[in-house]
């Protein structure tokens, strides 16, 4: 596999009444051909503009961004807009034209590509079938659900057989269920047609959902990047370490200022409780079916304390991990240390600061 | 009540008062349309905001729009009489009802289209329209039941004007008001004709609301 997307050092500043804002700090990153890649960070911390620069919406200041190899900055006005007409994007709000059919909206990103009239029909009814509105292509975009809506941007949107789908927050105004369905159609078109996906998010539930590969964005920095399962099983940067820990998704950061637990009311308050040694261990194998911590503390008569236990889908593989308060003595916290990891399970300790 | 002379002209006065609004209304949208896509597109928000051509056009839109309407109609004499040769009548009040017209229905183009939702523009952008798609297809099929509020309005306020040119001699409904009504003392003609501006004003409002009800697409 090769990049599709490559990002170099790339940096945006806003020219605004109280002088300029940096928005994106040189940011490098690269997008697999095929993958689904997550852009995650709370709101303002630059993501809409990141990917607006992925197809020169937006222009960076400075930096570069290649698609399929391609300079977008050695592009004229004429081959960045044929460009655009093959990269599909899609929005939060959806963005449909409202006066416009069902139909109708689809047509008219394959007019603008030249297609004719009657293969635009053609064609935009083949798509509304592949996202499940075959029945809806004479409704109005005011008559549908947000679900529905979204799954017309969608087949607008692959509507010239684009090889990469941008998504900005895509599924934030939508309930979880609705959510759960346009992420497999999203997983369905990644798999089926090629297609590669940038799903920008504020949601970590959506990036342990489909993403393989995630980039952590805060204050228009790139904090983090690499595989999502590595991320969950090691995060090294705090803000990783806060989404995955905490399971908080990244808008809640500042409200609690990075008060570690004292909000994620569904998993113990880890700073809260006393134990000297704790330790975070990693399912990542299938192992988590197997009663480890269980066998554990037969073997050694001593109880642990699970101070958090979470097991997640991860990129379709079931991850667990949890947190360990281990007894005071130092030997048996080695002895019990050594009994995981020879299971093969990852151990970690926990430090005061996590 | 009425002599067939009275009853003719009265007629024939409703008559030119269709033709002055109907023909400046439509030579106003001639100019006034462009000018307020010209606006709204180089605007700071626009699709390609150009602050110098803003700047010019915003300020002749305003002092057009600054003076009164029986100021620029005297103001602009020599220009009609250029163009139709003479100063009075209904083809001649065509003139100053174009040149006062044109700037205000810029300004409503210009406010209609502003409305339009930036996502979708943005959504238009990201799927390779170009500037001209994106006018025709996107702001004026997205804005077009403002688009048609704005032209009622603008109908309403010529018909109006029109018949304050009645007392410089404009024709039609207005003008016969004047000359009856308060030159001759003769009420009988001066509320029919009262009556004959509601009904028409009533009429072009009916007209326009239907319209846009017919083709907005967002209710449910
Ligand atoms: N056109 C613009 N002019 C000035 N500031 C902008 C502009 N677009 C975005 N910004 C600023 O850049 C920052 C990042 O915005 P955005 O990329 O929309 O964040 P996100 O999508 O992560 O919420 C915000 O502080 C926003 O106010
Ligand atoms: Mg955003």
């Amino acid at each position: 596999m090769s990049a599709i997307i490559t990002v170099e050092n790339l940096n945006k500043t806003f020219d605004t009444k109280d002088g300029s804002f940096e928005a994106i700090k040189g940011i490098s990153l690269e997008i697999e051909a095929g993958d689904i890649y997550g852009i995650i960070g709370m709101s303002g911390a630059g993501k809409s503009t990141l990917v607006r620069c992925l197809n020169y919406l937006e222009r960076p200041t400075s930096g570069r961004v290649l698609v399929e190899d391609k300079d977008l900055a050695s592009l004229s006005e004429k081959e960045l807009r044929r460009l655009r007409s093959s990269i599909g994007m899609i929005f939060q709000n959806f963005n449909l034209l409202m006066q416009k059919s069902v139909l109708a909206n689809v047509i008219f990103p394959l007019r603008i590509a030249g297609v004719s009239k009657a293969e635009a029909k053609k064609r935009a009814k083949e798509l509304l079938e592949v996202v499940g509105l075959p029945d809806k292509i004479h409704a109005y975009p005011a008559q549908l659900s947000g679900g529905q809506r979204q799954r017309v941007a969608i087949a607008r949107a692959l509507a010239n057989n684009p090889k990469i789908l941008l998504c900005d927050e895509a599924t934030s105004a939508l309930d979880p269920q609705t959510t759960e369905s346009i992420l497999q159609l999203l997983r369905k078109i990644n798999q089926e047609m090629g297609v590669t996906i940038v799903i920008i998010t504020h949601q970590m539930s959506v990036i342990r959902e489909i993403c393989n590969n995630v980039a952590i964005i805060e204050q228009g920095q790139l904090v983090e990047n690499g595989l999502v399962k590595e991320i969950f099983e090691h995060p090294k940067s705090r803000a990783a370490k806060r989404l995955i820990i905490e399971g908080k998704d990244p808008d809640e950061w500042e409200k609690n200022n990075g008060q570690i637990g004292s909000k994620a009311m569904e998993y113990a308050p880890v700073d809260l409780l006393k134990e000297h040694r704790r330790i975070r261990i990693v399912f990542t194998t299938n192992s988590s079916y197997e009663p480890v911590i269980a066998n554990m503390i037969l073997k050694f008569k001593t109880p642990v304390n699970i101070l958090k236990a979470d097991t997640k889908n991860v990129g379709g593989t079931a991850r667990g991990e949890m947190i360990l308060g281990l007894p005071d003595d130092t030997t048996l916290q080695q002895q019990m240390i050594d009994y995981l990891q020879e299971r093969k399970l990852e151990v970690e300790e926990v430090e005061e600061d996590v | 009540m009425f002599s067939s002379a009275e009853i003719s002209m009265i007629l024939e006065g409703l008559r030119d008062s269709l033709y002055m609004t109907v023909v400046s209304t439509l030579l106003g949208y001639l100019i006034g349309l462009p000018w307020g896509i010209v606006l709204t597109v180089s605007g700071k928000d626009g699709l390609k905001p150009n602050r110098g051509l803003y700047r010019i056009l915003d300020i002749i839109t305003n002092v057009m729009r600054s003076v009164p309407f029986l100021i620029l109609l005297i103001l602009i004499i020599p220009l009609t009489k250029l163009i139709v040769g003479q100063t009075y009548g209904a083809t001649a009040m065509i003139v100053p009802l174009t040149v006062s017209a044109a700037p205000f229905i810029a300004r409503m183009v210009e406010s209609s289209l502003n409305e339009v939702d930036k996502g979708v523009i943005e959504a238009s952008l990201s799927m390779g329209a170009g500037t001209l798609r994106i006018i025709f297809k996107v702001l004026i099929g997205e804005a077009r039941v403002s688009l048609i509020a704005g032209a009622t309005i603008t109908v309403g306020t010529i018909l109006g004007y029109s018949a304050m040119a009645g007392i410089l001699g404009g024709g039609g409904l207005g003008d016969i008001a004047i000359r009856y009504g308060y030159y001759r003392y003769q009420a009988n003609i001066l509320w029919v004709t009262v009556i004959l501006l509601i009904l028409l004003m009533q009429i072009f409002q009916f007209i326009g609301t239907m319209i846009s009800t017919k083709l907005d697409r967002r209710k449910k």
